[in-house]
């Protein structure tokens, strides 16, 4: 089982730091997420240490936010990445293997 | 308070937005307020260059084509249109609109209210605020300050608005303020009143993006379909004085409204949920809940805030030199192979023949997963059909800029086998940083433009 089984990603920058907002589609796939997809799976799948990752959980509309910092380095104008923004960046969330029943 | 509702519509959420979801709302939606967000961080720098140049020049180059196209229809249903399209040289702008105007055939006189004082480059070189990415004054960055506009609130806008105008021209302001304003406008919300300016802001951060939240950047053919894209209609709200709200389309327009588009826009480039900061008021998004309440309509309740920031955020244009870039493709049997030798060339000749430093140029080789950026897992592994290398570069000359384009499309004939399709480009550029100013440090000011009949 991967993330794209249980959940959208909607992904935005501002300046170095890259968005990642996880939707899971159903209240379970919500409690699946919140446990087994934390800041650090998703550092490690950005090659990030740990500490450059947060996540804050939204009960209210079943949905978390990653913040990783500094992977974008120097934002849009800064960086000579054909995608700047780092718009595309968060589908590479979607294709991590996950636990879930079906794994 | 009132008991009414008033309608706002978004008719574009970038500043190269479509223009005929605009005009589809104009005419159809009745709309007490058509709004066009139409300005980046980098839209706003590159305006400043264009207004050094041409003290005419600066606002945003789509800013006419927008008004003309929806003036006739907005006069007709009443509509005010609010825009951020000033860009760089709000007046200049409405100037430009007001000429462009007169060559219309206007039922009555139109009036243009702007908003200036949002260029703070004088403030912030004497206040010299530390820049937030790189914890230096302004005055110690390494290149030249061009440009310095900080984000304006609904105290700006709000004098504008209560000059009745048809047409609200501004420059830098936050987005959701665009949004914010008419309604504390028309609904007389107390400046205090955090929980009715968190409710409000919500809204403008759902609406700002137009076609994000009716289900344009939103689809995904697998896994979230959504019909008839290519005709994707802009979004519009009924607010109720007490904040609450319905986001819709129109039925006739393309796309879709549903709990999924709206929870997905809710977060978008919101770093912090809890604390969403404008020019405003901080917004708490956390308890924000959807309802569908029919075809197309969503119910957005639950947002609320506390007090606003004490500074203004702003937004720093520096000179950025020259970037240049090069591309090319290969495909077939070995093509990842070739491209990879492709780039070691380029590289190896932009450092011994051109000088330049490996770390200042990126390698990029598209459709090996290059989006990733290295992230582990994001190269497939298996054979690829086709690569397309891509060397890129900021430098401090053009002459620099221009040699990476050169030194990918003499891959042509110098190797290796079946490169095609080189194209190559360069471009003066502006780096953005942010900082913040005290409040006092802004002088914002209205003036009115009339048009006659």
């Amino acid at each position: 089982m991967i993330v794209d089984d249980l959940a959208d990603v909607r992904t935005g920058d501002k300046g170095d730091d890259l968005m990642i907002a996880v939707l899971p589609r159903s209240a379970r796939a919500y409690e699946q997420l919140s446990s087994t997809l934390g800041a650090a799976e998703v550092a490690e799948r950005y090659g990030l240490v740990p500490s450059d990752v947060s996540r804050v959980l939204l009960p209210a509309s079943q949905s978390m936010v990653f913040h990783l910092r500094g992977l974008l380095a120097g934002g849009v104008t800064g960086s000579n990445y054909l995608d700047g923004h780092g718009k595309t960046m968060g589908y590479h969330l979607l294709s991590l293997p996950i636990e879930g029943p079906g794994s | 308070m009132s008991d009414r509702s008033i309608r706002l519509g978004a008719g574009a959420g970038f500043a190269g937005d479509r223009i005929d979801p605009a005009v589809e709302l104009a005419e159809h939606a009745n709309l007490d307020y058509l709004i066009f967000e139409s300005l980046g961080e980098r839209t706003v720098a590159a305006g400043q260059l264009r207004r050094l140049q041409d003290s005419t020049q600066g606002y945003d180059p789509l800013l006419v084509p927008r008004i003309t196209e929806v003036i006739r229809p907005a006069l007709a249903s009443g509509t005010t249109v609010i825009t951020n399209g000033g860009s760089a040289n709000p007046l200049a702008g409405a100037r430009a609109v007001a000429a462009a105007l007169e060559q219309i055939e206007l039922p009555r006189a139109v009036r243009i209210a702007v908003v200036t004082g949002d260029d703070v480059a004088e403030a912030v070189r004497s206040y010299d605020p530390l820049i937030w990415e790189t914890r230096q004054p302004v005055s110690e960055y390494p290149s030249e300050l061009t440009s310095a506009n900080a984000y304006l609130g609904i105290e700006a806008i709000l004098p504008a608005l209560a000059e009745n105008p048809d047409v609200v021209i501004t420059g830098r302001v936050a987005d959701p303020s665009l949004y914010l304003a008419p309604m504390v406008h028309e609904f007389g919300w107390p400046s205090d009143d955090y929980e009715l300016l968190g409710r409000g802001t919500c809204l403008g951060h759902l609406l700002e993006c137009a076609g994000q939240i009716t289900g344009g950047y939103f689809a995904d053919p697998g896994t979230k379909p959504v019909p008839d894209l290519d005709r994707l209609g802009f979004p519009f709200a009924d607010v109720a004085a007490d904040g609450s709200a319905v986001i819709s389309k129109l039925a006739q327009a393309g796309g879709l409204v549903d709990e999924r588009t709206c929870r997905e826009q809710l977060l978008y480039e919101v770093h912090n949920p809890y604390a969403y900061l404008t020019p405003d008021v901080t917004a708490d998004f956390s308890g924000v809940s959807f309802a569908e309440v029919g075809p197309d309509e969503v119910a957005v309740s639950g947002a609320t805030g506390t007090e606003r920031p004490l500074e203004l955020k702003v937004s720093l244009g520096f000179v950025g030199g020259y970037t240049g870039e090069g591309q090319i493709s290969y495909a077939g049997p070995r093509a990842e192979d070739r491209a990879r030798l492709a780039a070691d060339i380029v590289v190896a000749r932009l450092m011994r023949v051109h000088g330049i430093a490996q770390e200042d140029l990126t390698v990029e080789l598209i459709g090996t997963g290059a989006s990733f950026r290295g992230s582990p897992g994001s190269h497939s592994g298996t054979h690829i059909p086709e690569v397309r290398l891509r060397v890129s570069g900021t430098f401090d000359t053009q002459q620099l800029a221009k040699a990476v384009g050169w030194e990918v499309e003499s891959l042509y004939t110098n190797g290796p086998a079946g490169g095609g399709g080189a194209r190559t480009g360069s471009s003066e550029v502006v780096s953005i940083r942010s900082a913040s100013i005290p409040r006092e440090a802004v002088n914002h000011a209205v003036e009115v433009l009339e048009v006659p009949a």
